[in-house]
Formats: structure tokens, sequence, C-alpha cells
């Protein structure tokens, strides 16, 4: 097969570094992008995009539920619905299917090379990949590795027959009866209860203090409460310590030290995830790392000249806006324009019931740097759009310095949260101060009213509360 | 009571404008008749306008600088009693083209101008500097908010937009105090530092001025920019330096000016580079000429009319010595001195400030090694004179002690060509390292 010479090839077609490939093309960059599976990398074909797709899914089918208990306050009668779990798979296979091939068109009329199959480094300029029809050598002048993560297996429980990880959980074909997700972090949390609101009777072994243990207690509480109503039991301090020798059964220690045993048909594992650093030749480089991941400087370059790396092998946070925002960086920095990493923000999402939202930081980070806050906290039990959307749990709460009011952090809980991400993301990157939000027109009936409110308690000036 | 109106008179020379230079008075001013209420100045000539009548001042049509049209009211005077009236271009447009001799100042009747012809310097030596326009305030000092130094570490308050265009421009955003608010960092700060480039770190005890003078160019600077613009604009200029041996001359300038009779000047060097550039002239004398680029016609001149570019309290001026090739060396002096002193007094008539056809720049001791000469619009060379310098020269088997000095030289290279050039400075070159050959009919 005759070797292919290009500007820049991009090793792994995530959301990293498709974006850095489709820039790259639209720069004029003569770029390939090798990839081992389906375009879209963890986030479009097993991550985000599918976990969306089951959780609203769940949500639908609960709510009919709900409706059908008799015990909903709107006065609508419905009947017990029905689950057919693999059509719901299907359906998520069909979105799946079609932003892959929206991925493949979009690399296409940026006139990005695709080459499918594993690839390998050769030397820093050299990339082999492993074709169906052969071996393909790449020679590029700069490398952009964007090899993802992949789920963290636990030693004593490797994936494998009832224990899953994310991908398996995210392709069942009908609800397990007994679920037990070890690891309370958002991914184990939002499929737990995605299962949970489908039918199955879900325990959440967490081996710190409590769920979600990144964030603070004030926003997972409404969390906590919401998994507690679904019937979701979670066990803090509780450490998974492998299969029973019957089968079907998880052995965890508690956190009286003693030992109990639960039934489980599906085992979902989800500790954490990895960056993807062996199988693709990373010892034939010589590349600086931070702990498991790449090290990166401020331009996404690695210690190697012409080698930069993005996304989730770089580092926390392991997002795919991030890894986006990098890809598109490095496309414009091999493209010879000046940019450096200079975001402020990275908003933080969990697709929990309610929603959590997080970007910038809370007081008690601020307090810690040693920065004096003011805060504003605003509920969405007084917030009319909520009311109306029987979404009253959780609030807007605005971090600001106490000198010159300057937004350090926004969180919020509650439903549907996930979309204000926008507008707090803009407040941050912006360099808002209180009184910008708290001046901005927010359209009422609206759960954004909940910002400009929380801006204003934080000016001592609230008018809804 | 009733109003006067004086409207720009017609100050000659066949002008539609001319250019105010000074207030004498301001609104709610009394003057009195014959009292001096402004001066503009056209392109040679200032003149004064006088107070054709008692009164006070109730408006000004103009601002300094300003250039105003023939006809155009200037002033409006509340007068006692009776009928207003208007003086201005009719009535004056005689007293205008009155010849006048130099330095005299001519006073007319009712609604006269005042008029000096060639008395650019006199504007200068009366007027006082030009006003600096009070500063303009900065956004900063508008928004009364001091700017915010980033003294901690933090990451610069700036928004996505403001951050790629200081990464494009490479400038480091935490150089910048951001004056919006919280400290943030505003395009207005961003194209301040763009434009004046970092501040100087505060040191104690030592405050920034950031105050600007906004100094209008007016008057002769303004004819002076005018000028410079023109010739470095239409004539492409080629510079030429040689360096001449003047140990002879200066030997034969010291024996001369020794011996000089009293009601001689004191010799300088440049009646001796009059003289050979005369010389030179008569064999190259397309060197003595000024072109009409614009009619495309080069006018060679028989009369070797030097211009001596000068430096007087108000700028530089360029009185010149009229017909050298009919000069001796004596009366090339002569005519210099009292031209420079004219010039410097303010008193040299227009016709002695126009009408050159090939100029000599000279700073004396502060010439510099080499200098870049302007060529004096419309001629086609000028020769600039570089300070004499003592250097070793080696003749040969040692090194002596010489005078030497630099010539530098410009020329309109679409007319005259590199070649030429040289040949004419070669020319001088020979001339002043073998002074005779100055005196010395060929």
């Amino acid at each position: 097969m005759k070797d292919i010479s290009c500007k820049l090839l991009v090793i792994g077609a995530g959301p990293g570094g498709y974006v850095c490939a489709i820039r790259a093309g639209q720069l004029g960059l003569d770029t390939v992008i090798v990839e081992e599976r389906k375009p879209g990398g963890t986030c479009l074909n097993v991550g985000c995009i599918p976990s969306k797709a089951l959780i609203h899914a769940a949500e639908e089918y609960d709510r009919i539920v709900h409706l059908a208990s008799g015990k909903n306050p709107f006065g609508i009668k419905a009947k017990k619905p029905e689950l057919d779990l693999s059509q719901t798979i299907a359906w998520k296979d069909n979105i799946v299917g079609r932003l892959n091939s929206g991925v493949s068109s979009l690399l296409k009329r940026a006139k990005v090379k695709m080459v499918q199959g594993r690839a390998r480094f050769r030397d820093g300029k050299t990339v082999e990949v492993e074709t169906e029809t052969g071996r393909q050598v790449i020679h590029a002048d700069n490398v952009v590795i964007a090899t993802g993560s992949a789920p963290v297996e636990l030693p004593n429980l490797p994936f494998g027959g009832s224990v899953i990880s994310s991908t398996e959980a995210l392709a069942l074909t009908s609800v397990p009866e007994r679920l037990v997700v070890v690891g309370g972090g958002y991914i184990g949390l939002e499929l737990g209860t995605a299962f949970a609101k489908m039918g199955a009777k879900v325990t959440v072994v967490e081996a710190q203090a409590r769920i979600l243990p990144q964030y603070d207690a004030e926003l997972t509480r409404p969390v906590a409460k919401r998994l507690q109503a679904l019937g979701i039991e979670v066990m803090t301090h509780a450490k998974a310590k492998g299969l029973a020798k019957a089968g079907g059964m998880l052995l965890v220690e508690t956190e009286s030290g003693s030992e109990v045993s639960l039934a489980a048909d599906k085992i979902l594992v989800t500790v954490g995830r990895r960056p993807v650093t062996q199988g693709w030749g990373m010892e034939e480089l010589v590349l600086d790392t931070d702990g498991p991941f790449i090290r990166i400087d401020e331009r996404c370059q690695t210690s190697m000249r012409g080698i930069y790396a993005i996304g989730d092998v770089t580092g926390e946070p392991m997002l795919a806006h991030r890894a986006m925002a990098q890809g598109e960086m490095v496309a414009e920095i091999i493209a010879g324009h000046k940019r450096a990493w200079d975001k402020r923000a990275i908003p933080a999402v969990c697709f929990t019931d309610p929603e959590i939202v997080a970007v910038g930081l809370t007081a008690d980070e601020a307090h810690k740097a040693g920065i004096e806050v003011r805060a504003g906290h605003f509920p969405f039990s007084a917030n009319g759009r909520a009311m109306t959307k029987l979404g009253e749990e959780g609030f807007v709460r605005v971090v600001a310095r106490a000198d010159n009011h300057l937004v350090l952090g926004i969180q919020a809980v509650g439903q549907g949260v996930s979309e204000l991400s926008a507008a707090f993301g803009l407040a941050l990157e912006m360099g808002a101060r209180i009184e910008d939000i708290a001046g901005t027109i927010h359209a009422h009936p609206t759960q954004g009213e909940a910002f400009q409110e929380g801006a204003l308690k934080a000016l001592g000036r609230e008018l809804h509360i | 009571m009733g109003e006067h109106l004086i409207k720009m008179p017609d100050v000659g020379e066949g002008i539609a404008e001319a250019e105010l230079v000074e207030w004498h008075v301001k609104v709610g001013d009394l003057v009195r008749e014959d009292a001096l209420l402004a001066a503009v100045m056209t392109d040679k000539a200032t003149v004064e306008i006088p107070s054709p009548v008692n009164g006070e001042v109730l408006w000004l049509g103009a601002e300094i600088g300003d250039v105003v049209a023939i006809g155009s009211p200037l002033i409006r005077l509340q007068v006692a009693g009776g009928e207003g009236a208007s003086s201005g271009s009719d009535k004056t447009e005689k007293a205008a083209e009155a010849p006048a001799r130099s330095g005299e100042i001519e006073a007319q009747g009712d609604g006269a101008v005042r008029t000096s012809e060639a008395i650019i310097e006199q504007q200068a030596r009366e007027a006082p500097p030009p006003r600096p326009v009070e500063a303009k305030q900065s956004p900063a000092v508008r928004m009364h908010r001091p700017p915010v130094a980033h003294t901690d570490n933090a990451k610069p308050i700036a928004s996505p937009a403001i951050r790629l265009r200081a990464r494009e421009a490479g400038v480091d955003l935490r150089q910048i105090p951001g004056t919006g608010p919280a400290g943030r960092i505003t395009h207005e700060d961003l194209d301040a530092f763009l434009t004046h480039g970092p501040q100087v770190a505060r040191a104690p005890g030592l405050i920034q001025d950031t105050s600007v003078q906004h100094i209008k160019v007016i008057g002769l600077r303004r004819k002076i920019a005018e000028k410079m613009a023109t010739a470095k604009s239409r004539i492409p200029h080629i510079t030429y330096v040689e360096e001449v041996d003047v140990t002879a001359l200066e030997d034969l300038r010291t024996a001369l000016n020794a011996k000089k009779r009293t009601d001689r000047p004191k010799l300088t060097i440049l009646p001796f580079l009059m003289r050979a550039m005369v010389k030179a002239i008569a064999e190259q004398p397309n060197l003595n000429a000024t072109y009409d680029d614009e009619a495309g016609i080069v006018h060679q001149h028989g009369g070797v009319h030097i211009g001596i570019a000068t430096q007087t309290g108000s700028g530089l001026m360029v009185p010149v010595v009229r017909h050298a090739e009919a000069r001796d060396l004596w009366d090339c002096a002569m005519e210099l001195n009292r031209l420079a002193e004219a010039a410097k007094a303010g008193l040299a008539t227009r016709e002695e400030l126009g009408g050159s056809t090939i100029t000599i720049t000279s700073l004396g001791a502060m010439g510099g090694i080499v200098t870049t000469p302007v060529i004096n619009h419309p001629e086609v060379a000028i020769i600039g004179v570089n300070k004499i310098v003592v250097r070793p020269v080696w003749d040969g088997s040692t090194f002596i002690p010489r005078k030497m000095m630099n010539l530098s030289s410009s020329f309109d290279h679409r007319i005259i060509d590199g070649w030429d050039a040289a040949i004419f400075v070669q020319r001088i070159k020979t001339l002043l390292e073998a002074p005779a050959m100055i005196f010395v009919e060929a």
C-alpha cells in the first residue's frame, strides 16, 4: 500500500480528534484522521449521546408509570406502560448512526482523509495503520494524539459476564431485574437512575462518604433525595470486593467492616475512566507524562515537537467539550495562528435526576483559595416555571468575589438545568460581575430567572424570595 | 447700538483663502479702532487684521488653524450707535495690492488691513507658540475608576474576543490594567495598549504621565510640513555622500579672515562652496534647475540663485542669495550674512525667501557625519554640508592630520542621473580641495 504523507495526522476520531481534523481541513491543512472504530469516539458511540437517549427514554417511561400510579396532580389517567428495551436501544442506535454519518460527512466536506484501522507510531513522524486491506504507513509533519479514555476496570471485578461497563450497559436489550452499580459518580448515577426508572432494582455501591463526591453536599442533596424516591439503595463507605463464588452475587465490605453479598443480575462498574495510553505505540515516543496522562502545555504540545495531544488522554476534566475546544485550538496552531489555552470555564453537567451543572469555583473552593466571596442561592421552589413543571427541587447558586463582584462560579441543580450551562459558561468567560447578571433581563417564565435572582440575592436585593 | 461685521479680507496674490493663525481678541473683549484683531497667513505673508471701529467682540468666525475663504464672516463687533456696517474684502483689495517693502507695515484707514509681505517670520516672532489643545480625556479618566492592576496571578478578566485579539497581537493581557468593571480589560484598554505600548512599571515616587497635548500644526510649521511632504512624496531622491579634504581651504579661509578689511564680513566655508557651485554649474547647467513635473518641463536657469536653508526661531526658512554667478567671494559672504540675519530677525522679504534654483543646507558645527537632505521642491539638487573634523589620512607613507568634511547631497533622480550627480559633487570636491581653482578663470 502506498504511503501517505500529510501535514496533520489525527489519531482518534472522538470529539477532540474529529473537531481538530474538521478545523484543520477548513484551514486548508492536508489532514488525515485515523479511527479504529466508528467516528465520534466514546462520546457519540458509547457515552454522552447514547446515555442521554437511554436517560430520556427512561424518563418518558417513568413519567407514564407515575401517571398510571394515579398519584399525579395533573388529573391525567393512564394505563401502566410497557417498555421494549431492545426497541429503545434500536432507536438509540439509529441516533448514533445518524451522528456517525454526520461526522463522516463533515470530515469529508472539510477534505479530511479518513483511514480506518488501528494506528501505531513507528516514530514521531510515522504511523502505521492496520486497515482491513493491509498496512498503511502515514508520514505526518504534525500528529495529534486523541486516543481518549476507557472505563477503569477493578482488578477484583474484571469486566465480563455479568460485570459490565457503561458501554455494555448502553446495549442491554432487557432491563436487569437487579442492578448493582459500583461507583457513585456521574456515569453510575445517570445509568443507575435510568435503569431504576425502567424498573430495575438498583443498588449503588460508593466507596466514599457520599455520591458525586466531587460536588458539594448541598448540590448533590436533591439527587440523593431523588435516588431514594426511586427506590435506589445507596451504600456509602462501601467497597466492592468481588463476585461471590456462587455467582450472581457481589461481595461488598460495608462501612462497619462487615461483608455483605448483594444479589445482582448485572454489576455495572463505573469507577472512573483511564486515558488510553497503550496499544498505539506510545513506547516508540518520548512523551512526558503527568500521572497516567500525557503531559501537555498550554498549546496542547507534548514534550515532542510536532506531536500534540488533546482530550481525555491529557487529563481531567475528561469532557467532550474540553476535547473539542482543544482540537479546534490545535488545528489553528498547526495552521500558524497564535493560540493558547485560555479558557476560563469548562462547565460540567451531570444528567442525573435532577440535573447538576457546575461552572467555576464553589464558595468553599474560593475560600480555600483565600478569596472572600459573596454568594446568592435561589431555589426553584420560588420559580414559577419550575413549579409548573413539577420541578421545584434544586436551586441556582452564584458565587462572586466579595471585593469586586466578579463571578467566580455558578452551580445549579434542578430539572433541565443542563441547558443553563450555556448562560453560566458565558458569564464566566466574559468576566461578568453579579451586577451584569442581575442587570440582564431574563425571560419570564423560565428557570433561567433563578440565575438572575441568584445574582440579585448575592447583591442583597432579591425580589422573589 | 449696531453690529459691525468684518469679513476675511482679500490679502492679494490672487488667493482664495487664508489660514487664521492667531486671534488677538476673544468674545467679550472691548477693542479700539486699529487694535489688532487677528492674524491670517497666506502662502508667504502673514496679515494682521486691525479693527476698523471701536466695539465689543460678539462672535469669532473661525478657530486658529482654520483655513477661511476670502469674504467669509470673521468677526462680529457690537458698535455704539448707527447702523451696522460691513468691512472686508471689497474695501481692502487695494491695500493688499499696494507694494510693500521688507518689514514695512502699511496702515490703512477704516477697514484696512496691515500687510507685510513675506513676514512669515513676523508671525513667528509675534505669535505665541501654538496653543496646546486640552488633552482629550482618555476612557480611563472618563470612567473615574483607577485601573485595577492584576496583582495576584489570577487570570486577567477579559472576554474571549479580547483574549483572541490580544493573542494575535502578541500581547500578554496581564500587562494591561483593566478599566472595566472588576478590572475587566475592555477593547478600549487593549486598543490603548496597542497604541501607546506598555505602561512603565510604577516605581515609588514616580508617577505615570498619561497626558497628551494636541498641538495644531499651523502657520509656518504647517507650510514647512506641506513643503516637506510635497518634496518627499513627489521627488525620488538620490543621496550621494563624498568626503572633501578642506585643509587647504581652511588655511586660505583663515588667512583671508586674518587680513580682511574691516568692512568685509567674516568668511565661513559657505561662500567658497557657493563659488565652487557656480563653477560646477557652468559645466553642468542642468543641476541649476526647477522641474515643473505637472507640465513636464525642466526650467534650466542661467542665474544661480542659491537658497540657504536657515534655522530661525520659528522654524526652517530658505533665504536666497540671488545671482551668485555675478557675485565674488566677499559679495556672496556679505549677502549671505545679511539674509541670514534678516531671516532670523523676521525681516526677510518674500522675494528674498523665494526663487532659488539650487539650495545649500548646513548645520554648521551640528552638521554631523552624513545627512539625507530633502530637496527644496521644485529644485533638482541640494548640497548638504557636514561638519569639519580632523582625521588621520594616509598619504602613502604616513598618517597625517587633515581637515575633512563630508558633502551629503540629494538630487531629483527623475532629472539627474546618479552619474551626473557624482560628477557634480566630484567637481565641487576638486575645487574645494584646491581652492585656488575657484578663483582661476577657466
